[in-house]
């Protein structure tokens, strides 16, 4: 139902989102991880097309099969909510503190839909229960300063079903959030995607959190998507050096503090951090950070290599290799 | 937390109370008919019939001065209301569109900002002979630079804002956004805005009528009353300094209250205090 085709936001500055190439069909859920300023959002909020003012996009982002790369915003607000909605990191910050959390909710569903008040306090009902809000009726009538993070995230998840989409971006969803309470808003997105058939892309940085509740996962550095495969595969035997580095980067319970010789161990990390658009390699984005870079990486851009019909990966050591 | 209210706020609170109260109390009663003369009369020290007197046509003085102080009320409320519903509209459909609409408005408020009301209400009495009505409008339309501007930096930041987006994403237009999500969020910073601008919005209405462009005889007005004095100076002396002192406290009132109200709005400012 969503296809990128060679799409590319592009700055004054540089290239958030060089040449993404994905599809999502009804009921997929994908993954997105990477670094903070990987381009996660970017491609997030280009999804709803909500690339910045400034950005200049190329390439095909298909929705139902209608190019809307060039569409203005009044074609977007109609695919918005009923097509492609999304909730996003801050549950503190993305409600209107001045507002009722169910004329929040509401809203949509009377704008796009028509609905008279009373038809839409039952949809919003029906949503706060099948989003696990307790005592639903008492909620609506609230103001966020007066729920929790998690609760808050909920009436933000029944604010982006409000109109039955067939897609929900999850921009960190749980980021902002306690561990347990991530957990649990993790397994509802899972739930409620399996429910409605609804296809579900998951951003975040918890490789926990995207093993748990994704099929296909794609692995993004500094603009590019680096790896692409079924979440298990790729976690199991990563074939890109990022995303080597990002597993290895992970705590691992099973191993000691302290090694053989009574040293404590240092967690592995990859050297830096991501550049600043302006400032990123123009061949591979990872070149300057990656162990086993060759002299071609930073000045030409992989290709990506496809390992079977749904693996892939963007890197000059793995061409010609394990083809 | 420091729960006490700002002094400016209090004072300003107060200040407007009785101003307004005693423009309301106008409404339904005055000692005497404000227009009466009594030329055998004139010139009366106070007394229990004319609390403060009489002026050089032995019309009651608190009788003037409160009706003065419903014109002057009414005249600010209109102005104010009026210019600051265009401003406020302009600023948020240019903080809405943005671009190069939102840089023309921008352009066409500093034109109007250059432009001083009264020689507005020059123009405008020149062309339609001076009136209250008219010195309404040259208030109003000061006024609509000055809200367009507020209301569009502080939109502005609003539509940066999480919750802006997390309606954007729901598909909502920017008609939407700006009535449910924009306005009321800036609503405090307008209000204060508003406030300050009554304050100025009264002593324009003093000096349009000072200069015989406001009210019209027989309307009172604290302006044409200070007016008709300069020339009894010596003999009355009285009569300048009355409406003298209405016109400070009013835009004292109506000034500090603006003040405490951005100081208990804008919680940065209260904690420098
Ligand atoms: N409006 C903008 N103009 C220019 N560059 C931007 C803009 N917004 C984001 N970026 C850049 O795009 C890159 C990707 O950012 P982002 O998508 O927020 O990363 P992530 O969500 O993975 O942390 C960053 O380098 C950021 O500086
Ligand atoms: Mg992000």
């Amino acid at each position: 139902m969503l296809e990128l085709t060679d799409y590319s936001v592009n700055f004054s500055a540089g290239a958030a989102l060089r040449q993404a190439n994905l599809t999502i069909k009804p009921g997929d859920r994908l993954g997105i991880v990477g670094e903070s300023g990987s381009g996660k959002t970017m491609l997030a909020l280009s999804l709803m097309g909500m690339a910045p003012d400034g950005a200049t996009l190329s390439g095909a982002l298909c929705v139902d099969g209608i190019d809307m790369t060039q569409r203005n915003e009044i074609e977007w607000q109609n695919i918005r909510a009923r097509r492609v909605a999304m909730i996003f990191q801050e549950p503190m910050a993305a409600l209107n503190p001045l507002r009722r959390v169910g004329d929040t909710v509401m809203e949509p569903m009377r704008v796009h839909e028509g609905l008279s008040h009373d038809q839409a306090q039952a949809r919003a009902l029906s949503l706060f229960e099948e989003v696990g809000i307790p005592d639903p009726a008492a909620r609506l009538r609230q103001f966020p300063h007066e729920l929790s993070g998690g609760q808050r995230q909920r009436v933000l998840i029944a604010l982006a079903l409000a109109c039955n989409p067939a897609l929900l971006i999850a921009d960190e969803p749980t980021t902002a959030l306690d561990a347990n309470v991530a957990v649990l808003i993790t397994d509802l997105l899972v739930r409620l995607s399996q429910e409605r058939q609804m296809a579900l892309v998951f951003i975040t940085h918890d490789i926990a959190a995207v093993a748990r509740a994704t099929q296909d996962i794609v692995v993004m550095y500094g603009g590019d998507m680096v790896e692409y495969g079924p979440t298990a595969e790729v976690l199991k035997t990563p074939h890109h050096p990022y995303t080597k580095g990002l597993l290895d980067a992970l705590p691992d319970p099973s191993r000691t503090t302290h090694d053989a010789n009574g040293k404590r161990r240092r967690l592995p990390t990859i050297p830096g951090t991501v550049p600043q658009l302006q400032d990123l390699p123009q061949g591979c984005r990872f070149a300057g950070r990656c162990p086993v870079e060759v002299p071609q990486c930073a000045a030409q851009k992989p290709a990506t290599q496809s390992f079977a019909v749904n693996r892939s990966s963007a890197c000059h050591l793995n061409e010609g290799a394990k083809r | 937390m420091n729960r006490r209210l700002p002094t400016n706020l209090v004072i300003g609170a107060v200040l407007v109370a009785l101003v307004v109260g005693v423009a309301a109390l106008s409404l339904v009663w005055t000692p005497h008919d404000p227009t009466l003369m009594n030329i055998r009369g004139k010139f009366a020290d106070p007394s229990e019939a004319h609390w403060l007197g009489t002026d050089q046509l032995g019309r009651d003085v608190v009788s003037q001065l409160m009706a003065a102080a419903r014109n002057s009320m009414t005249v600010a409320l209109v102005a104010v209301l009026l210019g600051g519903s265009i401003g406020v509209a302009l600023g948020l459909f240019a903080s809405a569109v943005g671009g190069w609409v939102e840089d023309g408005v921008m352009r066409l408020a500093d034109l109007g900002f250059a432009f001083p009301a009264l020689l507005f209400a020059i123009m405008l009495a020149a062309v339609f002979g001076p009136s209250l009505s008219n010195a309404v409008l040259a208030i109003a339309f000061i006024n609509i630079p000055i809200f367009a501007r507020v209301t569009r930096g502080s939109a502005n930041q609003i539509w940066t804002l999480d919750y802006v987006s997390a309606s954007r994403a729901a598909g909502m237009n920017k008609f939407v956004i700006s009535r449910d999500h924009i306005l009321p969020n800036i609503a405090a910073a307008i209000i204060v805005q508003a406030t300050i601008e009554f304050a100025v919005a009264i002593l324009a209405e003093a000096a349009l009528s000072y200069l015989g462009l406001g009210a019209q005889p027989p309307a009172s007005s604290w302006g044409r009353m200070l007016s008709e004095a300069q020339t009894l100076m010596y003999l009355a002396p009285q009569l300048a300094i009355y409406p003298g002192l209405c016109i400070i406290t009013a835009v004292l009132g109506f000034g500090l209250l603006g003040d405490g109200l951005r100081d208990i709005s804008d919680p940065r400012l209260s904690r420098q205090r």
